[in-house]
């Protein structure tokens, strides 16, 4: 009989112990964790960066990722988009009794794989085990402390900074449509799911005058301009013909009535440079996806809104995502 | 060589092209002795029109007018009422479609329901109430079932295959509507909006997707008797763009009839087949209310008698009485191309996306949405 997770493993004794130390801190040893203690004391940081996500995504394991990588590095590239290396982290796992201790074991594999590419650790954790039908197999919450190296924020975006995209969108929100939805496609379509410190971190190398950053997660690159066009009381104008959609991803977003400025990306990001630095910013990006690009820049034109360039000449508004995210119905 | 996706649509969206159609369109526009007031009927088309800010492409002396032909916009409060009622029955399962769970009625909405603790779902394709019926057999499994010709043929598959099954706890609530009817009841009442509304129609842009289905046949009507011609387009831009030259080419030439621009899957006579089926299970009720535009005939199909043990509006009691729509709102104006959504007082205010008062804000192909969500560039002709 394949083994599962149990209300038992849940209950502070023996075998929440086990549970833990075979399971999860097996793969995730570290100094901090193994001394167990009921906090873990850290050295001091200089420009700390905290910031904190939980993750409930369906289906679990999704073409290019699992929600243990998916939680890793969702944390890790909040802080990166701060400008801050991925340092500690807190993990806490909520998981559905019944869950096979087999897939618990790959998330956290995952997770441990996500973890050095960051050069980051966990150092305190937790486990809860609730009754079955409680939740929906595993659910995930990471705290994450980094280390600020520059001030990225959107407070530093003005007129004539340009925008960059560091790669194709919106492959996360179709791979996981299409799971959920089972629907098949002569070409598969994999997540974009990956941890962005490193890319960062070389853009940062290269001495590039970083104004901002943000991963297009929930609400794609649509949320992500619309947001800083809102704070900065500035225009965000794109042009549709310079950002790529995978054609599987295309396929579903034509399917279903989707546009793909609003799907989820979980590698992909968007970052404002100064204009006198773009050229190469988009040089060093094209080196791990060879469809980055530079998409566009900051006016005044129409002051918090996103405007959106045709490549037959037409404009309009990209507005921010609303509600569920729907499919047409003809 | 193998069919891909991409050929549906790469080649409809070519900026080249389409600059080539706004030429010509242009062009030929000139030479027009008076304004052409075009009605693309679908919600789809304006979607298209203003997603691809086609107006930008177009000379002002041809002009867009809105249409009712969304199948959430022209949904009458009181049969979104009966859908929240039985959702919220015990051992009920409420499926529909898209955007319906959003729509407003008397009492809520499906997702009012649903935070209620009603089982509502939102499906793809009917045919996957089939799976959860299965899945469910200790269930009713209610089918809301709404749209035009276009998906009416995947409602009546449904019936069919879960007859075929012997899956015996699905049950149905049909709110399937017809465009010509109320294409004609635009051009024919005769109420005090007549004139108005009667003069501004010149010309319809019929749906695509519906002719795949019915054909152009079901147009036949508009030239020779109302003296409007159609053209059936498609929905990409290209499509669209090609369709209103194929219109000015009509009145240049002092032609007035149907054409097809969206030859690649419509003819006269469509899918026999989807047609057949469709009168195996339903027939037309003699009147059918529309948001806004009040009760039209024949214009909604319902099942047959034969089989009201699948007829939820039957085996369940649900009130009957009408219900006003909000003072404020002028989405009646808007479905019969009376008023532009930016001429109701509470669009983008009171009304918005995210809290709408009428259902042209709520539905993606709502005139209404698509001018909050695109709409505002509008004056910037490129």
């Amino acid at each position: 009989m394949k083994k599962v997770v149990t209300l038992a493993m849940g209950n502070g004794g023996i075998e929440n112990m086990e549970l833990i130390q075979k399971t999860i801190q097996r793969h995730l040893q570290n100094e901090h964790l193994q001394k167990a203690e009921d906090a873990t004391a850290l050295p001091s940081l200089t420009n700390p960066a905290f910031t904190t996500d939980s993750f409930t995504i369906s289906p679990i394991f999704f073409p290019g990722g699992d929600i243990g990588k998916l939680a890793i590095a969702g944390s890790c590239n909040d802080l990166a988009m701060m400008g801050a290396k991925p340092k500690f982290l807190s993990l806490s796992f909520i998981i559905e009794e019944g869950f096979l201790l087999r897939d618990l074991e790959k998330i956290v594999r995952s997770m441990k794989k996500e973890l050095s590419i960051n050069g980051a650790a966990i150092v305190t954790g937790d486990t809860k085990v609730v009754p079955k039908g409680s939740c929906d197999g595993v659910y995930i919450n990471v705290s994450a402390i980094g280390e600020r190296i520059i001030n990225s924020s959107q407070e530093n975006i003005t007129i004539g900074d340009k925008l960059l995209v560091s790669g194709d969108i919106a492959r996360h929100g179709a791979a996981i449509f299409a799971g959920r939805e089972g629907i098949e496609l002569a070409n598969s379509i994999e997540s974009d799911c990956k941890s962005l410190w490193p890319i960062v971190e070389e853009l940062i190398e290269a001495d590039i005058e970083i104004k901002a950053m943000r991963d297009a997660t929930r609400g794609g690159v649509a949320a992500v301009l619309n947001e800083w066009a809102m704070a900065t009381n500035t225009t965000m104008e794109i042009e549709e013909g310079r950002f790529m959609v995978d054609e599987g991803v295309q396929g579903i977003c034509e399917i279903l009535g989707f546009e793909p400025f609003v799907l989820a990306n979980e590698g992909t990001f968007m970052v404002v440079v100064d204009q006198n630095d773009a050229k190469r910013a988009q040089e060093i990006l094209q080196k791990h996806n060879p469809h980055a690009a530079i998409v566009g820049e900051v006016s005044d034109s129409y002051p918090g809104r996103v405007t959106l360039q045709s490549e037959w000449g037409t404009k309009r508004f990209l507005d921010m995502p609303t509600g569920e995210i729907l499919p047409r119905i003809c | 060589m193998a069919v891909e996706l991409k050929d549906f649509y790469e080649k409809f969206r070519d900026p080249k092209t389409i600059k080539a159609l706004s030429k010509a369109i242009n062009q030929e526009a000139q030479k027009l002795d008076h304004p052409i007031n075009i009605m693309e009927v679908c919600g789809g088309h304006t979607h298209t029109i203003m997603k691809y800010g086609l107006l930008q492409l177009l000379p002002k002396n041809i002009r867009f007018i809105h249409g009712p032909g969304c199948p959430v916009c022209i949904m009458p409060k009181e049969r979104i009422d009966h859908a929240y009622i039985l959702a919220m029955q015990e051992d009920v399962i409420l499926c529909t479609l898209g955007d319906m769970i959003k729509v407003p009625g008397s009492r809520g909405s499906l997702q009012d329901a649903r935070s209620k603790g009603a089982d509502v779902r939102v499906v793809y394709s009917p045919l996957d109430v089939m799976k959860i019926a299965k899945e469910n057999p200790t269930k009713k499994v209610i089918f809301f079932a709404i749209g035009f010709e276009t998906t009416t043929p995947m409602t009546v598959a449904l019936i069919e295959n879960a007859m075929k099954q012997k899956i015996s706890n699905i049950l149905y609530h049909i709110n399937h509507v017809t465009v010509p009817e109320v294409m004609r009841e635009l051009i024919d009442s005769r109420d005090e909006h007549i004139d108005s509304y009667n003069n501004q129609i010149d010309a319809f842009l019929g749906p695509s997707h519906v002719s795949v289905i019915t054909g152009s046949k079901i147009y036949e009507e508009f030239p020779t008797k109302y003296k409007r011609p159609v053209v059936v387009a498609g929905f990409e831009p290209v499509d669209v763009m090609e369709g209103v030259l194929m219109i000015i080419y009509q009145f240049l030439e002092n032609r007035c009839e149907v054409e097809i621009q969206y030859k690649r899957s419509v003819n006269r006579n469509g899918n026999i087949n989807a047609q057949k089926l469709i009168e195996k299970y339903f027939e037309k009720r003699e009147l059918f209310k529309w948001r806004g535009l009040g009760n039209i005939p024949k214009s909604a199909w319902r099942l047959k008698d034969e089989y009201e043990h699948l007829d939820a509006e039957k085996l369940y009691e649900l009130p009957k009485e009408e219900i006003e729509d909000h003072k404020l709102c002028i989405c009646g104006d808007i479905l019969r191309g009376m008023a532009k959504p930016t001429e109701c007082q509470v669009f983008g205010t009171a009304c918005t996306p995210q809290k709408p008062l009428g259902s042209c804000m709520v539905s993606s192909e709502g005139a209404c949405a698509a001018y909050y969500k695109y709409g505002n560039l509008l004056q910037e002709v490129q």
